[in-house]
């Protein structure tokens, strides 16, 4: 990625999960676009307030589901291929093409590809690990972000962002603070 | 009657529903914060700490001198023969994976359920489950007697002797099912850390602490566009956890079930071995939570409604065990089979009848009598000292499930008997040392009550509804 300088956005800091949620509505409802709330625990509303819909999205369960196939299907293709062509073992006189004892690995394969998928898919659909933020710049964000405070960002790629209207905005929210974030 | 009939005036009975509250009153995100924190982020280890790891980490050495002995001179140490080729490592084995399932139980089937009250519980189980799942895997992994050869037929990985492994056998259906546990317990249980690891980062005083917790957090942020996708995720790893650990018993189940073995061969098995398993872990969990809430002193997040709930699992699930048995001691009747019939009766009167006679007492007798008084379940002292009872008959009954069908079976002149060695002792209690020394370092080093779980369910995480219409104006 290029160096970026200059402001990522304007943040500003809440007590309580109502105040932030009525802070990302109205500044919603301002069109503003690209904006985050930041918070110590999941709060659904905020995501709502925002336009953020993960259910609707469904990112995070297609790329499970899509692990989860493949996984299982490896693992029966995988015991198919050793047990007929690969390795073929006379138990018994048992068929060769023995499906119904496959079933047990594929079945678990399905599990830990999907798990793995609906794991990692998540870090990877939230651009994680990231250890570097500008978020991190702000000298309150990580006093609270984590622990007991609610932050809404306003960023300043957003076409509507201008230091001055969009700082006024967030000032007529009631925050305790509002400060400008570095890049 | 109500727990509030009891005690009117404790503040730990929640006045509107009359029940033991999940969290004391008056935490709010700080104090929860600063409270949880301040264990792992403390320079001042306590003294109690360092004598109860060196303890747990002496026991641990045992275990190292019992296994390099045993792959100096092969399986022969054990107590091992024939008839009875599995003795020690299979009762281990089936002992510690049932243990871990009462971890996944509480952070996957009680997430589904949206039993709220697990949350406080829900990590240090998780983490339960990955150290006995450790255990319990290294069972198996040394009963090959060299384990650096049992690759080959245990994994399918193209090799020089062009060999590949055998499907059909339940023993490769482990190796799936067992790596597959291990595996999504791990990514369960850190996905689960990653927010608090992210406050750990954010509220350390050193350098080192802020760059190790800073890396293991991945940068989070808590952004609630990832927590949507985080929730997503968690939900998902909890539906396919749930699953996962209820086949986990049963593959396991299926290597006797699917031997003739008498006494093995019932399709009572899956079933009986899964409520089992969560009923010693929900043992386990109580073994665990007693003393770390009392030493820490957690009681105002790990609350006697915690320990209430974990007895109740146990009493359905025992009772589910004391069903088990019945239909063993009935199919032995009906199957009208001389064998099966011999089988039961040696396994209660035979030789090693005694075993049996510890386990109807610790699993059945002893806890499901007493496990329906309210006031016992609420009584910490009678918790621990049944959880160690009944860990101890869960234990004997694999005991019994290994050792009694497989001292007698259709031959008389192949019978046997089985007497462990002081290695296969040192092997058992050396795991008992390594389970407790990795679970010493985790309380030391790692969150071991999720915060940002228990942030959700203060009162201060409520959304005002009624200021939000107010301010809101859409």
């Amino acid at each position: 990625m290029p160096v970026r300088e200059g402001i990522y956005g304007l943040l500003a800091e809440f007590d309580t999960p109502t105040e932030l949620v009525v802070a990302a509505k109205a500044s919603y409802n301002a069109g503003y676009r690209r904006m985050d709330c930041y918070t110590p625990y999941p709060v659904e509303e905020a995501a709502e307030a925002m336009g953020f819909d993960e259910p609707k999205e469904k990112a995070v369960s297609r790329v499970c589901l899509l692990g989860g196939i493949l996984g299982g299907l490896a693992m029966f293709t995988l015991e198919s291929w050793i047990s007929i062509w690969a390795y073929p073992l006379n138990i018994a006189g048992r068929g060769k093409f023995s499906w119904v004892a496959f079933i047990v690995p594929a079945y678990e394969w399905t599990i830990l590809w999907a798990g793995l998928c609906a794991g990692f898919g998540m870090l990877a659909l939230n651009r994680l690990p990231a250890p570097y933020h500008p978020l991190f710049n702000a000298p309150n964000f990580r006093n609270g972000a984590t622990s007991d405070k609610f932050f809404l960002c306003l960023e300043a790629d957003d076409p509507r962002f201008s230091v001055t209207d969009t700082r006024s905005l967030l000032e007529s929210l009631h925050p305790v603070s509002v400060v400008e974030v570095e890049h | 009657m109500a727990t509030k009939d009891i005690l009117p005036q404790n503040p730990m009975i929640d006045p509107e529903t009359g029940e033991q509250r999940v969290i004391a009153p008056g935490h709010t995100f700080r104090s929860v914060t600063d409270k949880l924190t301040r264990i792992v982020l403390t320079p001042h280890t306590p003294l109690g700490w360092f004598f109860g790891f060196a303890l747990a980490g002496s026991i641990a050495m045992m275990l190292l001198v019992a296994v390099t002995w045993l792959f100096l001179k092969g399986t022969g140490i054990w107590g091992i023969t024939m008839p009875v080729a599995w003795g020690f490592a299979i009762i281990n084995f089936v002992w510690w994976i049932g243990i871990g399932h009462a971890g996944t139980l509480i952070s996957a089937i009680l997430l589904l359920f949206k039993q709220k009250w697990r949350n406080s519980i829900n990590r240090f189980a998780e983490a339960m489950t990955l150290f006995a799942v450790v255990c319990a895997a290294m069972f198996p992994v040394i009963h090959t007697g060299r384990p650096w050869l049992a690759i080959y037929w245990l994994f399918p990985y193209p090799n020089t002797m062009n060999y590949w492994p055998q499907f059909r056998s339940p023993l490769m259906w482990d190796v799936f099912a067992v790596s597959t546990y291990a595996t999504i317990s791990v990514v369960f249980w850190y996905i689960g850390m990653i927010p608090d690891l992210g406050t750990l980062r954010d509220r350390a005083k050193s350098k080192f602490g802020r760059f190790i917790y800073g890396q293991m957090a991945l940068g989070w942020r808590g952004s609630a566009r990832h927590w949507m996708r985080y929730e997503t995720s968690c939900l998902l790893l909890a539906g396919l956890a749930t699953p996962l650990v209820l086949s986990v018993h049963t593959v396991i189940s299926f290597d006797f079930a699917v031997a003739i073995m008498p006494g093995w061969h019932t399709t009572i098995f899956p079933p009986y071995f899964v409520a089992g398993a969560i009923y010693s872990g929900f043992a386990m969990v109580l073994t665990l939570a007693i003393p770390i809430r009392k030493f820490y002193h957690l009681e105002d997040l790990i609350t006697i409604r915690h320990l209430d709930n974990c007895g109740k699992v146990m009493l359905a699930t025992g009772f589910i065990v004391a069903y088990g048995y019945m239909t063993d001691i009935a199919y032995a009747w009906y199957s009208a089979d001389k064998w099966e019939f011999f089988m039961a009766w040696n396994r209660i009167f035979g030789p090693m009848g005694w075993s049996y006679w510890i386990l109807i007492f610790s699993n059945i007798a002893f806890p499901l009598t007493t496990l329906w008084s309210r006031r016992l379940r609420q009584n910490v002292a009678y918790l621990f000292i049944v959880s160690l009872i009944v860990n101890t008959g869960m234990w004997f009954e694999r005991f019994v499930i290994v050792v009694t069908s497989l001292t007698r079976d259709y031959l008389p002149s192949s019978w046997g008997t089985y007497r462990a060695t002081r290695w296969d002792y040192m092997t058992f209690v050396g795991t008992l040392g390594l389970f407790t020394t990795l679970f010493f370092l985790f309380i030391r080093l790692l969150p071991m009550i999720p915060m940002s779980e228990i942030r959700q369910i203060l009162p201060g995480a409520r959304i005002n509804e009624a200021e939000l219409q107010h301010k809101g104006g859409d």
